[in-house]
């Protein structure tokens, strides 16, 4: 694929540069690529871990009907609300964007760090704070209108207080760290590419940062407008969303998922990018009909952009209006076909290792197609009518997200921890994650579309007795994946503390981007001499 | 004495109106059961051609997913590196490339077709007997008949201490929206605070109910009996506690309980005493749900 002159820099000392800075300085005040992505990683991580938490009490309220575990209905929605937002704005987005984006965006392109390095820092540090404020909103119990904000119940007649502010306010930060981090992404792949790296040459982890990277610039501005009308008109009197007033409450949800569909491409092309380099990586072989995998890609995230009212069937849209986002939504599944059958492709005639990582792709590759599936069915605005807001829709996106998404960042984790840390995971207790998430995740997940289907209500915290059963069945299931969990932190642990150092290289030929060239770990600054790509 | 025999019977109907509650009563109830695995089945014409549907595209989505899963079992055994020792470097095939992007695209039609058909016909009430009025409020629901002189019905939960044999957790309420079986309802939704949504499966209905906004709808029920949703949007604390409870009678136990219920309402002229203790008593006869 791409050759180059081999980087003699040592690890955390470099001949050209200044010394390495102090702890402080080093990690408040950042201007170093993997620095921050190792700060975005570790918070990721720890978005995850309460997120996952409240889910863990979710699906023990859930567990049994007339349950007393929460038996406030404002405390339950305010978990679910909060269980969200974490999930999204705090673990996937900061993991495959903020963490993995900006540790081998610079290293796969010969770049010797993203074009803004200081822009890049401030983008890591408003997420702490973003993060307090979604923690006040749940502390004072005052978020509880659903991860979707919906006015009315999000305005101050019906959520009066603080912590509704702040947790709009929390993604106002979030949004502000996205789009300044887009923009360095975006700058940084087209004008910092080592000389030969065309962009038809690029790796396709690379490419799909790019698309995400555009999406969050147009779609992250419309939620900002959401947002600040939604603030007015719980603080400064006006009526944007208020029928009293002249305003409209479908108007917010227009300005709500024209972001919102985009923002799930978001959590899932940088998912694709790793899963090509996983596959490709294992299989001994080239990604099967790369163009094809890069305009899969761009084409996603375009129509990504003309389907939002999908979500809308039943505000009282235009029949002919429904026709059209059925259609256009239907439309994705071309692409994203394109790209499995191109994954399967690339493993045929391969030679196939099952190291950790690779599981965790072929993983990706079922439970993708499942939740993909459902979401045509989803996507069927007549169908819609019987399954939307069910827990129907609940399975399809937490197979897309939580086992979709979940699983490629744990199959980059596993790829590269290596390369960041220097030191290697434990194969054995790696599989045993793998294993124990795989049976979790899908016996949580698989049940809840029998329930959806059946007619079940999601946000609810108490259900007739009818549902019981698989309700019981997913939360055994989601106290394995909370075991998972916990197996992943102990493979951290030993993987840290692990006294091998591994090599360059350390999965062979099949790894052929410009990153398995930098020692493990890399310089502190790489790339200070230009590569040239052949 | 013709009073102190009516006031007789009157006594004894009530003194055997629990008997006539739903429980003891042979009526119909759809409703959700254990272990479900699939759509409940439909009590309306709208609920038929979702479910037809459904499987149509059910059928096609499990034959993808056993596709692509026996594809990945395939390759896993075959092309592992035990073996398959020496990987091709095949990363080309044009004619594979066009048939997985066109046999999709025929797939999606097959499905479009029904689809573009079916959300044609679940849209627009096709020349409606009555109309109804629902109005979701925190947290309960306001049928209205307008057609009825502004007969206005208020729908809540019936609470756990308060339930009888034969009620339903969560779903039983104590006044239900009474239909006439058979007849096409255009149903208007909308809200007096914050969005909810009219959901019944069994009759494939569902709707938001938006404040400043009605929302057209139909129903049709096929068959006598109860029908059970629940409100689908959340709404606050009590979001898991306003179901909706619909009850489909023949034409006659209509026309009587809209009598009735217009009598309650004070739409039309009472009448007192025992008479009054005698529709109370022929009400719950007719299994009236309260």
């Amino acid at each position: 694929m791409a050759s180059t002159t081999h980087d003699h820099a040592h690890h955390g000392h470099d001949d050209h540069h200044d010394h390495m800075p102090g702890f402080w300085t080093r990690w408040l005040c950042s201007t170093n690529h993997k620095d921050i992505g190792t700060l975005y990683l570790i918070f990721a991580v720890m978005g995850g871990i309460v997120g996952g938490i409240l889910s863990e009490i979710m699906r023990a309220q859930l567990q049994f009907p007339n349950s007393h575990i929460i038996t406030n209905g404002q405390t339950w929605n305010t978990i679910v609300t909060t269980h969200g937002l974490l999930m999204i704005f705090f673990s996937v987005m900061p993991a495959l964007i903020g963490g993995f984006g900006n540790w081998f965006i610079p290293l796969m392109i010969g770049a010797p760090d993203m074009a803004f390095p200081r822009l890049n820092n401030i983008s890591f540090w408003l997420m702490p704070p973003a993060f307090l404020l979604i923690m006040i909103g749940l502390f004072m119990n005052e978020s509880g209108s659903g991860w979707t904000l919906y006015p009315p119940l999000s305005n101050q007649t019906y959520e009066p207080g603080m912590g509704m502010d702040c947790t709009l306010f929390a993604l106002h930060l979030a949004g502000a760290s996205s789009l300044l981090g887009s923009m360095n992404f975006i700058t940084t792949i087209f004008n910092m590419r080592a000389p030969g790296m065309t962009l038809h040459k690029m790796p396709l982890f690379i490419w799909a940062e790019l698309v995400t990277a555009f999406l969050l610039v147009l779609s992250v501005p419309v939620l900002a407008g959401a947002i600040t009308m939604l603030i007015f008109d719980r603080n400064f009197g006006t009526a944007f969303f208020d029928p009293q007033g002249g305003g409209d409450p479908v108007l917010f949800q227009h300005l709500f998922w024209f972001f919102g569909h985009p923002e799930v491409y978001i959590m899932i092309l940088p998912g694709f990018g790793i899963i090509s380099h996983v596959i490709s990586t294992f299989s001994r072989k080239p990604i099967f009909g790369y163009l094809g995998m890069v305009y899969a890609m761009v084409a996603i995230g375009v129509v990504g952009f003309v389907v939002w009212a999908h979500h809308m069937y039943l505000s009282g849209i235009d029949v002919d209006t429904r026709a059209y986002f059925m259609a256009a939504t239907m439309v994705i599944a071309v692409p994203t076909g394109v790209k499995i059958f191109s994954w399967i492709a690339t493993m045929w005639g391969g030679s196939i290792e099952f190291k950790t990582p690779m599981l965790w792709a072929l993983g990706f590759l079922f439970v993708f197609t499942v939740g993909g599936v459902t979401g045509v069915v989803c996507s069927n605005a007549g169908i819609d009518a019987m399954i939307h807001n069910t827990y129907y829709v609940v399975a399809h996106f937490h197979y897309v997200l939580s086992l979709g998404a979940v699983f490629s960042i744990f199959a980059g984790f596993y790829y590269w921890i290596g390369k960041m840390s220097g030191r290697q995971y434990p194969e054995f207790w790696g599989r045993v994650h793998f294993w124990l998430t795989f049976i979790g995740v899908n016996l949580v997940f698989f049940p809840q579309h029998f329930l959806g289907l059946s007619g079940m209500p999601r946000r609810y915290p108490d259900y007739p007795q009818a549902f019981a059963g698989w309700n019981y069945v997913s939360s055994v299931g989601a106290y394995i994946s909370g075991i998972a969990v916990i197996v992943f932190l102990y493979v951290c642990y030993r993987t840290l503390t692990s006294k091998e150092q591994v090599a360059d290289n350390y999965w062979g030929e099949g790894a052929t981007t410009l990153e398995w060239t930098q020692t493990s770990p890399p310089a502190f600054h790489s790339f200070t001499e230009l590569p040239r790509i052949k | 004495m013709q009073l102190p025999r009516r006031l007789f019977a009157a006594l004894t109907l009530l003194l055997t109106a629990p008997l006539a509650l739903p429980g003891a009563f042979s009526a119909f109830a759809q409703v959700p059961k254990p272990w479900e695995m699939g759509m409940q089945p439909a009590g309306s014409i709208l609920k038929e051609r979702i479910i037809d549907l459904h499987n149509l595209v059910l059928v096609i989505i499990t034959l993808i997913t056993i596709f692509v899963g026996v594809l990945m079992l395939w390759v896993m055994w075959r092309y592992s590196a035990k073996r398959n020792p020496n990987p091709s470097q095949t990363a080309h095939h044009t004619l594979l490339e066009i048939a997985w992007t066109v046999i999709p695209v025929l797939i999606l039609v097959v499905i479009a077709i029904p689809s573009f058909r079916l959300l044609y016909f679940l849209d627009h009430t096709p020349d409606p007997d009555m109309t109804i009025k629902v109005t979701a409020h925190q947290w309960y629901w306001e049928y209205g008949y307008p057609e009825q002189g502004d007969l206005s019905i208020e729908s809540r939960l019936i609470r756990d201490e308060d339930l009888k044999p034969g009620m339903i957790r969560l779903l039983s309420v104590d006044n239900p929206l009474v239909v006439p079986v058979g007849k096409k309802v255009r149903v208007l939704t909308t809200s007096a605070d914050v969005i909810h949504s009219f959901f019944i499966p069994s009759l494939g209905v569902q709707r938001y109910a938006i404040p400043g906004r009605t929302i057209e709808t139909w129903l049709t029920v096929a068959k006598p009996g109860m029908y059970y949703g629940q409100c689908n949007q959340i709404c606050g604390v009590d979001h898991s506690r306003m179901p909706i409870g619909v009850k489909a009678v023949t034409e006659d136990e209509y026309k009587a309980w809209l009598a009735q219920a217009k009598k309650s309402a004070g739409l039309l002229p009472s009448e007192g005493g025992a008479r009054q203790v005698l529709a109370a008593a022929g009400e719950a006869a007719n299994g009236v749900q309260r």
